[in-house]
């Protein structure tokens, strides 16, 4: 726990690493300064792009003792404010799902080879990287911890399946191979409550350790502090599931 | 986004962005969540040439009411113009 007569810093900045294929993509690292063995969390940035909530909420697990590490999932598909790329993507129909498994891979594989790292590493995203969490988690292996925020689509119709997300999340769950935490709001429409209720059967079914929390009074996107819909006593408490949910899978934050 | 409902089509004209005009070669229309619109969802209206990069964007974003009252203003004037097209 942090008391104020301890030293406090910081280092945030942009890197590269080998993503999905090995191409070069961007992506904004944080970690915390002085001694540790650090966990480590991947962060899945929204639909909306690699945004300024996106890295302050990067620098945000940074504070709370955590290396952290967002892709830049858009990094391919040409350089503009993160609005006007995000609505270029918007228009392509979105990201494939195989590149967002291999880039969130690379992530972690980044974080796990820091000389501090504790060795632990936890994979966290909203809204579509909500979604792309809970798929991830489920593709590929090497994850300690996941946290679904709100994501949308995780159950899907035949009619929405496109060749760049062929498959419903939700048909993976028998493969999901770490503790997951999912954060929804009642008045959602993407999720709507009856798809997190089939989510959820689903991983009962399969017996897999999961917590899900369902908040009254809240719809999609209840962290978004700059969006109407933000809902304060709900954010508060989710972030603090978030951070209780890493602290006892990845271990105590340094 | 979330929905994933966009509809696309090849446009000819101009737009006028951040850095003048450019010449518009498709329009990007989704119902999703908007960047600036105080609302959950919005119907977007992307303006674009991707040719010239993703700055190359007329955005607007618009409430489901606001968005059927622009196609039937669209309609009306298209059709009371239709002998100068």
């Amino acid at each position: 726990m942090y008391t104020t007569d301890m030293y406090e810093g910081m280092l945030a900045e942009t890197i590269t690493i080998q993503g999905h294929n090995g191409d070069s993509i961007n992506a904004y690292f944080a970690r915390p300064l002085g001694p540790g063995q650090f966990p480590g969390v991947v962060l899945v940035h929204h639909m909306p792009g690699w945004d300024e909530w996106y890295k302050e909420a990067t620098r945000k697990f940074a504070h709370h003792g955590y290396t952290a590490i967002c892709p830049n999932l858009y990094y391919r598909d040409g350089h503009g404010t993160p609005e006007d790329v995000a609505a270029m993507i918007r228009g392509a129909g979105g990201v494939s799902d195989d590149q967002v498994v291999g880039d969130m891979a690379a992530g972690r594989d980044y974080l796990r080879n820091l000389p501090y790292a504790n060795g632990k590493v936890g994979i966290i995203g909203t809204c579509s990287g909500g979604r792309q969490t809970f798929l991830v988690a489920c593709r590929s292996t090497g994850f300690d911890a996941a946290v679904d925020c709100w994501g949308g689509r995780v159950v899907m119709s035949k009619d929405e399946l496109t060749s760049k997300q062929p498959v419903a999340p939700i048909d993976y769950t028998k493969d999901l191979s770490c503790p997951l935490l999912g954060l929804f709001g009642e008045d959602d429409q993407s999720p709507p409550p009856d798809q997190v209720a089939q989510h959820e059967e689903e991983l009962k079914k399969h017996g897999k350790n999961y917590e899900f929390h369902m908040y009254p009074n809240a719809g999609h996107g209840f962290f978004y502090y700059d969006r109407p819909m933000y809902r304060q006593e709900q954010a508060v408490d989710g972030w603090q599931k978030v951070f209780a949910f890493f602290g006892k899978h990845l271990g105590p934050s340094a | 986004m979330c929905t994933m409902i966009v509809k696309k089509a090849q446009i000819s004209g101009s737009g006028k962005g951040t850095q003048g005009w450019f010449k518009l070669s498709q329009v990007n229309v989704s119902y999703d969540h908007p960047f600036h619109a105080p609302l959950d969802h919005a119907l977007n209206i992307d303006f674009v040439n991707e040719g010239e990069g993703p700055g190359a964007r007329v955005a607007v974003e618009l409430d489901a009411e606001s968005a059927r009252r622009l196609v039937r203003s669209i309609e009306a004037a298209l059709d009371q113009g239709k002998e100068y097209h």
